[in-house]
């Protein structure tokens, strides 16, 4: 093969387009290390760096939303409904993917589930409020098995589809020795949809992270915070001491940053298997 | 053994299924019955039949958030799938440090949308009224979030922002698919430039091209963060997405009944332009 020259035209759109994703990002570093004094309302003033990176807007910042705590809740609804969502999610997609070509029941339980897409948050947002309330779930754990029960259309649709590939004699051979059902899965069937299983981690876990509305809805009379809720609930405390505000924004930005710098591979793969399929 | 294993398919299908109806089936059928009554969210409420529906289609609150909504997604449709093409083929090509523009280029997206749209609009109400007035343009001197004709952009320019990420890494991937021998030969015939990519490369990766539409208008359909943190539905209600008009006046407003109609409508119209969509996409697929 002949080695092609460097594309100039297409380094100089990649370098360009660069600078609009940059630009928020070294606005959101330097007003948040700013102390108010520092900001004017010339460009200069604005773009320019702290005269000193001092970390107090920080440490006012995590006070004022209290950060660890909203962290911690983040991380436990996150962590919790990624383990139940690939549980679960894997389960059905195994009997609906095995049994709906051949019975009725079972291929209509697919579809019912898969149509479950289709149902914007916004109709169930209202009825859902009474409900949690009613069960006395109006609070993390309601969150966790509500982000099952959104998430389930979508993955069981992506494990069933994936179960395809997954040959029938596989699990044959294993009756055969007087295996059970459920114990097949588990040793045979679950560790082979092992690729499928980062992709629904990554999709489940970059949305039950960033999502506002559910938690907005179903938790805000518990007194507890996910993080994108405490910049909401905080942001009239702020006021206009904006540094303050860009430390915290800062701040809620970082675990998500740390897991796309170690991880950056799988997100990406997990993302577009997730859409494409 | 036949009987275990369908004793175990039951098993593992019934309380599952019955999650789902529990917290996505009931509550969908108790936003329809809500939506014939006059319930406030709290307290004793009526049956009032139809009245919600035939008041949402003559409210004009109810009416501009439609308009909105739609203006939105269709406008940061088209936005974000002409840039993202150029950029992925802009990635696709030959250059330098491809891993490391691929990496930044989807930044954005694993962004909490509404801390992003909190950047965003400091940037609109400090940072660009600034620079407008060291060049010198009259027009962006004040806030483009504060003029009910111009807010809606902003909100266009966070959702485009992130959304950009998202259907560019798509594209690439569609852009993957395609075998280096198709430019060689199409190279031949003399399509270079603009005709390889109208003729050659741009039918091969249609099914992409609608992963996108799809992706792109559902998703700004619903759009909901970026409000919240940008213009919480100002100025003069000119940026009420229907989510947000639904949460706003359904949750605190006292409207439960009348948004759960709303809700309901909306729900029809998600249905009628996924399906729409789909059947559209796989007849051209169908063609090639």
């Amino acid at each position: 093969m002949i080695e092609k020259k460097t594309n100039i035209s297409a380094m100089t759109v990649l370098i360009l387009g660069l600078a609009t994703i940059a630009l928020p990002l070294y606005l959101t570093v330097v007003i948040a290390f700013k102390q108010p004094s520092e900001m004017t309302n010339s460009i200069s003033g604005i773009l320019s760096l702290p005269k000193t990176w001092s970390l107090n807007n920080f440490k006012e910042a995590m006070e004022i939303t209290d950060f660890w705590h909203s962290l911690r809740n983040s991380l436990l609804i996150t962590g919790l409904s990624v383990v139940l969502s690939i549980t679960v999610h894997s389960l059905m997609g195994y009997a609906l993917g095995r049994n709906k070509a051949k019975s009725k029941f079972y291929s209509f339980v697919y579809l019912f589930i898969v149509s479950g897409m289709f149902v914007p948050f916004a109709i169930l947002m209202m009825p859902l409020a009474k409900q949690t309330a009613e069960l006395g779930l109006a609070n993390w754990f309601g969150v966790i098995i509500l982000y099952v029960v959104f998430y389930m259309p979508m993955n069981v649709l992506l494990y069933s589809g994936y179960l395809v590939n997954i040959p029938m004699a596989l699990e044959e051979a294993a009756k055969v020795d007087g295996t059970s059902t459920w114990r097949t899965y588990w040793k045979i069937i679950f560790p082979i949809m092992k690729p499928m299983h980062a992709t629904v981690a990554v999709l489940t876990a970059l949305a039950v992270w960033n999502d506002v509305m559910t938690p907005l809805v179903i938790m805000a009379g518990s007194g507890e915070n996910t993080l994108p809720l405490a910049q909401l609930n905080f942001q009239s405390q702020f006021g206009t001491n904006y540094n303050l505000a860009f430390a915290s924004y800062l701040l809620s930005l970082i675990p998500i940053l740390i897991f796309y710098v170690i991880c950056q591979k799988q997100i990406l793969n997990g993302v577009v298997n997730g859409a494409v399929k | 053994m036949k009987n275990e294993r369908k004793r175990t398919f039951l098993l593992i299908t019934i309380p599952i299924l019955a999650l789902f109806i529990c917290f996505n089936t009931i509550p969908l059928i108790r936003g329809v019955i809500y939506s014939f009554t006059n319930f406030k969210g709290f307290g004793s409420y009526d049956w009032v039949g139809l009245r919600n529906y035939a008041d949402l289609f003559t409210d004009a609150r109810v009416g501009r958030s439609y308009w909105f909504t739609f203006k939105l997604a269709v406008v940061t449709t088209i936005v974000v799938n002409v840039l993202s093409l150029l950029l992925a083929l802009a990635l696709n090509s030959h250059i330098r440090a491809k891993s490391f523009f691929r990496g930044a280029y989807f930044l954005p997206n694993i962004l909490g949308s509404l801390v992003v749209a909190y950047i965003f609009n400091y940037f609109f109400t400090y940072i660009l009224p600034a620079l407008a007035d060291m060049i010198g343009i009259e027009a962006l001197r004040t806030s483009i979030l504060s003029n009910p004709a111009t807010a809606w952009i902003g909100v266009m320019v966070v959702c485009a922002w992130q959304a950009i990420a998202m259907n560019t890494i798509i594209y690439i991937s569609g852009l993957q698919t395609v075998p280096e021998d198709v430019y060689e030969a199409g190279g031949l015939d003399g399509a270079t430039g603009w005709k390889q990519f109208k003729y050659l490369t741009f039918p091969l990766i249609i099914p992409f091209f609608s992963i996108n539409m799809v992706l792109c208008i559902k998703n700004f359909l619903m759009v909901f963060d970026q409000i919240m943190a940008l213009t919480k539905g100002g100025p003069a209600q000119s940026t009420e997405s229907i989510s947000y008009l639904i949460y706003n006046n359904g949750m605190s407003g006292g409207q439960f009944g009348f948004q759960s109609a709303n809700a309901v409508v909306f729900f029809i119209v998600i249905v009628i332009v996924s399906v729409a969509q789909m059947k559209f996409s796989s007849k051209k697929e169908e063609q090639l």
